[in-house]
């Protein structure tokens, strides 16, 4: 069985490779194959998660679950026409109910914590010594409030990007662009360790040549 | 005989007097420690006792509600054994002991030396608790007094959060006044969003080749603010391809960006004067699995070939695999997302790109309707209170850091406490 379930695991991963080189019928099996057991694995997983296990489990403790199985129940109503759209208020409940929880959360992280961060020394008797000494702190002092700051003003949107305005908004691009232009590096390097995990299951694993 | 009954009668009356005595004196040294025994547990011995060195117990013990919380959590504090503060201190650490109504003792955590407090996270609301904490030696623990009892309570506001209160008052309050402006009449002037002015034309595109559009609202749920600006720009996008009487197609990861997909292009359609044009075909779901999803998404462009293809929404490691497939298909593609890891690939493999904001600006740029652009015009409002904060915060900060000014340390200060988030 372990055996069956190697091979299978090797022929579904190169079915999906196989997608490199151009649509064809194996990588349609794997897909076909992939999609319907995820589905199906997602299915189940969150029937027992949700359903039985918050709900089922929890309804004669925690009132409010009803609530919840309520606004379920409406939004399983769509598969009857004629009142079908009573379950939009389930979807406006969630739309608002969300907006709502995030404005604060937002507000906290995005612009709270931002601000605080960014409030930095250009010049301080703390740069002429100790671990951060050296011009070094200054421009990476600089770089924190300039690039913020720029970056904001690029994000203005009630301004057309003109003049001094236009030209600050630039420079706010500039930082945005070189911090993607690492982030970029950073990501596919994380995306080549998958590869890697890939390339090691079929050559180790499967193959057996190495180890 | 009453000489002896008189000797036996004193010297009967001496032992009963200093019995007494001894009986007192026993009582008064035993005292403490039977106070004690009413009052808190024993001293537990690990082993023999031959070695046994007495430590002091830790003292003012008090059990606290944990404020501002959901009614889960109790706070502990007290104060160390006076025997921690020693060089060559014996004790080894703390454990703190929890009493569920009139239950039995249970050792909830073990704390290092110098430990004062300690949150419980994993209590009840509304039921009772008491606790005690033992200071520990290689070989015994010496519990302390037992806290009052408690129970966690539920705070349904957060009062520490007073100042992202106000500041989102402001921010709400903008948006309240420029949406009032707005609807009086009033222009509202947004700048261009180079990717939006490019919808029309893309589906123009598609229109022209008789192929249809794909449209990608990201893998996350309608929980996801990113979802939701990415089905206000679908309203948009649809009402565009129903009047040009060309074709949608929108694979979903999520049950209910389904439901809200299908509502949304159903209300493009009829808003078009076309409902009968509409299907639910136009929306399907595929599987909640990320990659599953992303395979699906790959097969449905190779064999559709979409002249058109929106990517916009909450992304992850698909994001690439999805603009490069596009790519490959000689889609024009407009993406937008949030996610920063995820931009830069965007940026790279589509033809325009929403960056962050810019994809909860488009759908007030796209509609012009007062209510969302008075709402982007707040938010600007916002953006312009944190460029001033800043400006003030750095000018402070480094005034006081260099030139050590008071006042401006006063600034930075206040600054502080405003813009705390706890």
């Amino acid at each position: 069985m372990e055996h069956f379930a190697l091979w299978l695991s090797a022929f579904l991963t190169l079915g999906i490779l196989s997608f490199l080189y151009k649509d064809n019928p194996w990588y349609k099996l794997s897909e076909a194959v992939f999609v319907g057991i995820s589905a199906g694995f997602w299915f189940v997983t969150l029937f027992w998660d949700n359903l039985v296990g918050k709900f089922w489990d929890g309804w004669q403790d925690e009132p409010m679950l009803w609530v919840g199985a309520a606004l379920g129940f409406l939004m399983l109503l769509r598969l009857v026409p004629r009142i079908g759209w009573i379950s939009r208020w389930p979807l406006a409940f969630i739309v608002g109910a969300t907006s709502g929880l995030w404005l604060m959360n937002y507000l906290a992280s995005n612009i709270m914590v931002q601000v605080q961060a960014t409030i930095q020394p250009l010049f301080s008797t703390s740069y002429a010594s100790g671990p951060d000494a050296g011009w070094g702190a200054i421009v990476g002092s600089l770089v924190i409030v300039v690039g913020t700051f720029t970056g904001l003003v690029y994000f203005y949107f009630s301004k057309e990007h003109k003049g001094a305005f236009g030209a600050t908004a630039r420079v706010g691009i500039f930082f945005i662009m070189i911090t993607f232009g690492a982030s970029f590096g950073y990501t596919v390097m994380s995306r080549m360790s998958l590869l890697i995990g890939r390339i090691d299951f079929l050559l180790g694993d499967w193959l057996g040549l190495i180890n | 005989m009453t000489f002896h009954r008189g000797r036996t009668s004193s010297l009967a009356s001496g032992f009963s007097a200093r019995l007494i005595i001894v009986i007192v004196v026993i009582a008064f040294l035993a005292a403490p420690a039977m106070w004690s025994r009413a009052d808190g547990p024993d001293i537990v011995l690990a082993g023999s006792d031959s070695a046994l060195v007495s430590l002091a117990p830790v003292t003012s013990l008090v059990a606290a509600d944990n404020t501002y919380d959901n009614g889960d959590a109790l706070r502990l504090t007290w104060v160390p054994s006076i025997d921690d503060r020693l060089i060559d201190s014996k004790i080894i650490g703390y454990r703190v002991y929890r009493l569920a109504g009139t239950g039995e003792p249970e050792a909830i955590a073990d704390l290092p030396p110098g430990s004062n407090q300690y949150l419980d996270e994993t209590v009840l609301r509304d039921s009772v608790y008491s606790y005690y904490v033992s200071t520990l030696s290689e070989r015994a623990e010496f519990p302390s007094n037992r806290t009052a009892v408690i129970s966690p309570q539920r705070e349904w506001i957060n009062l520490d959060r007073g100042y992202l209160f106000l500041i989102a008052l402001a921010i709400a309050g903008a948006v309240i006044y420029y949406v009032t402006v707005a609807k009086r009449g009033k222009k509202l002037f947004v700048r261009k969003i180079a990717g939006l002015e490019a919808i029309d034309d893309a589906v123009g595109r598609a229109t022209e080749m008789g192929r249809p559009v794909l449209f990608i609202p990201g893998i996350h749920d309608m929980d996801d603010v990113q979802t939701l600006a990415a089905l206000t720009i679908l309203g948009r996008v649809s009402r565009t391809i129903a009047d040009y009487e060309s074709k949608i197609f929108m694979p979903v990861a999520r049950s209910l960006v389904m439901t809200a997909g299908r509502e949304v292009i159903k209300s493009s359609y009829q808003a078009a004067g076309r409902p009968d044009a509409y299907s639910d075909d136009m929306v399907n779901y595929i599987t909640d699995e990320q990659f599953g999803y992303v395979a699906a998404v790959d097969g449905i462009m190779v064999r559709e070939k979409p002249a058109t293809v929106f990517l916009l929404g909450a992304f992850f490691a698909e994001s690439l695999i999805l603009a490069e497939t596009g790519n490959s298909v000689g889609a024009i593609q407009i993406a937008g997302t949030a996610r920063p890891a995820q931009l830069p690939f965007f940026i790279a493999a589509c033809d325009f790109t929403l960056i962050g904001e810019e994809l909860f600006a488009a759908s007030a740029y796209l509609s012009g309707e007062p209510r969302q652009l008075g709402s982007l015009k707040g938010q600007d409002v916002g953006k312009v209170i944190a460029m001033v904060v800043i400006m003030i915060g750095v000018i402070s900060l480094t005034f006081a850091e260099a030139w050590k000014i008071e006042f401006m340390q006063d600034i930075l200060d206040r600054l502080s406490v405003v813009f705390s988030t706890n």
